[in-house]
């Protein structure tokens, strides 16, 4: 084993970098998922004929598959069908958002159905209009509940943007093997890179956690 | 069929051994590290419960990729050898998913009934019969349906095998993709129908597992739902 504490210290600054790349994928990443998932929430509980049943298919066959190859297809496949050629980093956030969309309209979901019965029955008694029902009355009710299960998500997807490294995202992953195919030293820079993820899920973790008991008591 | 798309077909379904290889192994590995760290978790030793959580903590929090890439580069520079690929993987898979299954095997048997302890103290059952003989078995049939999306789960990150060259079916489609360039649709759409069709299989087994498993415990085993019709978990 031949361990250098200076070559650590040295790789710090460039893998602190890669983890804001990191960062922003996870943030952007999740913003997307948040508003797409609800989406798809929606268009499934609105029983549109066809579309909501391929709603349903979608969600089902993106959350059954693995998010490589849907980075692979949004990469190689989508941009060229579409004619565009958006960065690495726009396919990222894209792929990412879609994916954990799948998950967070199963989310968005179970947090709607959680509302009572009766505040549909009321709002259905004062006749208001269903926009109105959904931004007055449901939505506030339900997204508060949801809100730990949407950052446990943010926190997996965090732990899976380093596989974007396959379509060369500078992410905190793909500094760490830059600065070992450089120096033919990958020890430090790889156990480096497992650090950082560390230090950021594991107190994130926790949060959540204390967020969950404190929605447990709404 | 044309030539060429029998030959992404084939290419790509020359890969499925390994993928299947890979899941069934991470899946192995997985029931042992998932059910010898939840237990201990439970332990009454502090020092156990300790080193259970380190490691379920570690690899939870530590991404998988990382961890797939420590194991195979950094770990040869280290010990001076390497891993069969497919080896390394289903080792990074089931420690990984092992120490979420572990969260699952704690809650499972937390779960079993105070009283279902208690019963088996005033039958004078040893910890081990208690534990083997009466909270066990109630407990399985809880980890069930979360262990059907862990494994799930695993089965879609034998894809991050493309990394480090096993051979399986990502990797297989990327060495296609080259040369078929016109015909990424057919590349694709084969990939995901395998991994589609190994879910579905996953948890078909699954249910039926529950199935079994539930009635053997005298409860009313649980309805027939379509076959992928579960609740995710993350990817």
């Amino acid at each position: 084993m031949n361990w250098n504490w200076d070559y650590f210290w040295e790789s710090v600054p460039l893998l602190l970098e890669g983890l804001l790349v990191t960062l922003e994928l996870t943030v952007l990443g999740s913003a997307v998922a948040y508003v797409l998932g609800l989406v798809f929430a929606l268009v499934r509980r609105a029983r549109i004929p066809v579309l909501s049943q391929l709603m349903y298919l979608f969600i089902e066959v993106v959350r059954s598959t693995p998010l490589l190859i849907q980075v692979f297809i949004v990469f190689y496949l989508l941009w060229p069908a579409l004619g565009i050629t958006p960065s690495a980093f726009v396919t990222g956030v894209i792929a990412l958002g879609i994916h954990y969309a799948t998950y967070t309209s199963e989310v968005y979901r179970a947090g709607i159905e959680a509302v009572p019965k009766g505040q549909w029955e009321a709002a259905r008694a004062l006749s208001l209009p269903r926009g109105r029902v959904w931004t007055g009355i449901i939505l506030p009710q339900a997204v508060p509940r949801v809100v730990p299960a949407l950052g446990n998500y943010m926190i997996s997807m965090f732990k899976e943007t380093p596989l974007l490294i396959s379509i060369g995202v500078l992410d905190v992953l793909n500094r760490a093997k830059g600065q070992g195919a450089e120096t033919f030293q990958v020890i430090e820079p790889y156990t480096l890179a497992g650090i950082l993820f560390l230090l950021i899920s594991y107190p994130s973790s926790i949060l959540v956690r204390r967020l969950e008991r404190r929605v447990g008591q709404l | 069929m044309s030539d060429s798309t029998s030959n992404i077909i084939s290419t790509i379904l020359s890969g499925l051994g390994t993928t299947v290889y890979a899941t069934v192994g991470g899946i192995a590995l997985t029931i042992v590290l998932a059910l010898i760290a939840g237990l201990a978790m439970l332990s009454r030793s502090r020092t156990v419960r300790f080193v259970s959580r380190v490691y379920v903590e570690g690899f939870r929090g530590t991404s998988e990729v990382v961890q797939l890439f420590w194991l195979f580069f950094v770990l040869p520079a280290l010990v001076g050898f390497k891993l069969v690929p497919l080896f390394a993987g289903i080792i990074v898979l089931g420690l990984n998913h092992g120490a979420y299954g572990a969260e699952i095997v704690r809650g499972a048997v937390q779960s079993v009934p105070r009283a279902q302890r208690e019963g088996a103290v005033a039958l004078s059952f040893s910890p081990a019969q208690r534990m083997f003989r009466v909270i066990l078995p109630q407990a399985v049939v809880e980890m069930l349906p979360p262990f059907n999306n862990l494994f799930i789960q695993l089965m879609k990150s034998t894809a991050l095998l493309y990394f480090i060259s096993a051979g399986e079916i990502t990797e297989k489609g990327e060495l296609l993709r080259p040369v078929y360039g016109s015909q990424l649709v057919l590349i694709y759409g084969v990939e995901l129908l395998c991994y589609l069709a190994i879910a579905v299989v996953i948890t078909m087994i699954m249910r039926a597992l529950e199935r079994v498993l539930a009635r053997r415990l005298g409860r009313e085993p649980p309805k027939r739902e379509r076959a992928w019709a579960r609740a995710g978990a993350p990817g």
